[in-house]
């Protein structure tokens, strides 16, 4: 079975001529079907970047970057915006829509995909909010609900239209220690359960025990791979 | 792949048949339609001054359009009322109020014509009349012709022919404003009785329909030597002449025929071509026009720069959720729609306020000064297309700060 996520000698600079600065120098990683896998390296190491690459955010430079299938070296605008829909994002904020309430914010990943009705999409959303344990919160704004809540729809929003591959960049930054966890622990349950695999940056040492595999950056470069223990 | 603990197993298209049809785009539309308004509607503040912003707008454009076209109305009123079958008049008369003389001898030539079964001169002039209640005096518009020929048909003229023949005696304006005093109220009452025009005493015989226009308050219509009373002018100069066709008579034919015979200091002119002349005037020859449109457009500006603003803040205010959408996979044309159907939606919600004010205004308006405001149907069409045309653009516009919703920054 293909990778999900394939990249070699990935290269990225930011700026022109006398500004130009590399941050990513010659990145090679695969993730495996279903598997989860932390990258973590100290701040400006280029982790961001890397993700910005991998979920089509972001035009690439150098190098080749297969993802879900697609190639994205030279990729158009529409097929980057295409492979967007198949891979969940999950932001250090929430950044979920203040005026929906948390079903609506959820079925709006759903509303990028035929073949399901807005009663169907709804349904769906709501069954994903209780898989996170929100059962009893579908039905509120964000505003109504604290940090850790409305990253846990985050994490539904992320899921709910089964994506081939989870993309999260710091998810546990702006919670408290519990919070922090137990999202992140949602987070990896639901993946495993469903195969998706997961990229994941994180800072956060408490976190690595959910981590197949750790990849460590420095200065723009992996300098190191280990296999967390399971 | 595992499938196990899927909340439900119906697959998504995208994710596991990327070759099956996305959703449609009228789907699409609904969908982007449905984010805008529950955007919209999520602040109740800023809906209501979007909305008053577009409603301000439609009201004023109907207001500017309704006063426009009452006053090209009323300027026609008198020409209007005057039915007959051909008109001469000279080529340099721009307007009624201000007619250049034509040699009366061309009613006489144009009887050469055998179709021509009555030729009367009009004569047209302003004076001040004394309201009977208050003594104050006002402009009115004095009509004098021979009223025992029935070329020039005024409505209510007809029975009144035998009274207006005798000395200093008219026929006033029923429509005429209400500043000359309850006139037909105090004939109705009391008959007739007398009344200051120039520096002569006429005494009212009767009372006629034609309406007020812009140039003048009211219309005084009496005989041609009642005329002469008031105003000393050389009986040889008319200002208009009417003429009454024998029946069955071809009118364009005898236009053409007329036209040929009398030198080029007269025009022949039908009823309606009289009447389009009149109101080109109004309409091309003065400003008024111009001063109508820049109000319009002034409106439509106001109205456009809300809207944009209401727009552009909510864009700005929620750049990282826009962003969020884009890297979900939202399209910029997808949200550029939502831009768009949020415009829409309040070019619906503000024009249905803004059309109801603005009959509640015609009405007012109409009670007030006599002006007769219509609201025929292509103007409601064309003035919601108006505010459609002014919410569109500014959507247009707010559109291009979602570019500034990068997802790239969203990490
Ligand atoms: N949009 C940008 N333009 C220019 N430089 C950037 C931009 N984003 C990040 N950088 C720089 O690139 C380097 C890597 O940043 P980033 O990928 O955010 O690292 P990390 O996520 O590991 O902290 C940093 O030195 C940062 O200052
Ligand atoms: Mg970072």
């Amino acid at each position: 079975m293909e990778a999900p996520l394939d990249l070699s000698n990935v290269t990225f600079s930011y700026g022109d001529g006398e500004l130009r600065r590399q941050v990513l120098k010659d990145v090679s990683l695969s993730v495996a079907p279903g598997e989860i896998v932390l990258l973590t390296g100290p701040s400006g190491s280029g982790k961001t970047t890397l993700l910005t690459l991998i979920g089509a955010l972001r035009g690439m430079q150098e190098g080749k970057c297969r993802v879900l299938g697609q190639e994205l070296l030279g990729a158009g605008e529409a097929d980057r915006v295409r492979l967007r829909r198949r891979i969940g994002f999950i932001f250090q904020n929430h950044n979920l829509l203040g005026f929906l309430t948390a079903r609506q914010n959820v079925a709006m990943a759903l509303e990028l995909h035929g073949g399901l009705n807005d009663t169907a999409r709804l349904k769906r959303a709501g069954e994903m909010l209780a898989a996170v344990g929100l059962a009893d919160h579908a039905d509120k704004r964000p505003s109504q609900l604290s940090g850790g809540q409305r990253q846990r729809v985050a994490v539904a929003r992320a899921l709910v239209a089964e994506p081939g591959l989870v993309l999260a960049d710091e998810p546990t930054a702006a919670l408290d220690r519990a919070s922090g966890q137990e999202v992140v622990h949602l987070l990896s349950d639901l993946a495993r359960r469903r195969g998706t695999p997961i990229l994941l940056v994180t800072h956060d040492p408490r976190i690595l025990d959910i981590a197949d595999r750790i990849v460590a950056m420095e200065d723009g470069r992996i300098i190191q791979a280990d296999a967390a223990g399971h | 792949m595992d499938h196990i603990g899927r909340p439900d197993p119906v697959p998504l298209s995208d994710a596991d048949h990327p070759a099956r049809p996305r959703a449609g785009a009228m789907d699409a539309l609904g969908l982007a339609l449905r984010l805008a308004w529950r955007q919209l509607r999520s602040d109740r503040a800023r809906l209501m001054t979007a909305v008053a912003g577009v409603m301000f707008a439609c009201v004023l454009v109907f207001m500017q359009l309704g006063f426009k076209g009452a006053l090209f109305d009323s300027a026609t009123n008198l020409l209007n009322s005057m039915r007959a079958d051909l008109f001469l008049m000279h080529p340099m008369t721009e307007a009624s109020f201000r007619p250049e003389h034509i040699p009366r001898a061309r009613a006489w030539q144009a009887l050469a014509d055998a179709d021509v079964a009555q030729a009367v001169p009009i004569y047209m002039a302003q004076a001040s009349m004394r309201n009977p209640e208050s003594g104050r005096r006002r402009t009115v518009q004095v009509i004098g012709l021979d009223v025992t020929a029935n070329a020039v048909r005024f409505e209510g003229l007809a029975p009144l022919t035998a009274a207006l023949t005798r000395p200093d005696t008219f026929a006033f304006d029923n429509r005429s404003r209400p500043e000359f005093g309850p006139v037909g109220e105090m004939f109705a009452a009391h008959g007739p009785f007398r009344v200051q025009i120039g520096t002569r005493m006429f005494e009212l015989v009767g009372m006629i329909d034609i309406g007020p226009s812009f140039g003048a308050d009211g219309n005084a219509v009496m005989s041609e030597v009642n005329f002469r009373r008031i105003f000393s002018r050389d009986p040889a100069q008319t200002d208009l002449v009417a003429l009454r066709l024998r029946p069955g008579a071809d009118l364009g034919a005898v236009q053409a025929r007329l036209q040929a015979l009398l030198p080029d200091d007269v025009l022949v002119l039908t009823h309606p071509e009289l009447v389009a002349a009149e109101r080109a005037y109004w309409e091309n020859g003065t400003p008024i026009g111009f001063i109508f449109l820049f109000g319009s457009v002034m409106g439509l500006v106001v109205g456009m720069v809300i809207v944009y603003q209401i727009l552009f803040a909510d864009i700005a205010g929620h750049l990282s959720e826009y962003a969020t959408l884009k890297a979900m996979g939202y399209s910029n044309l997808y949200l550029s729609g939502v831009v768009l159907g949020a415009a829409i939606i309040l070019a619906v919600i503000g024009f249905i306020p803004g059309f109801v004010t603005s009959l509640f205004l015609y009405d007012v308006v109409a009670k007030g000064t006599f002006l007769p405001l219509g609201m025929p149907v292509e103007r409601a069409v064309g003035v919601f297309a108006l505010i459609f045309g002014m919410c569109f653009t500014a959507g247009l516009l707010a559109m291009r700060k979602l570019r500034d919703a990068n997802p790239a920054d969203m990490f």
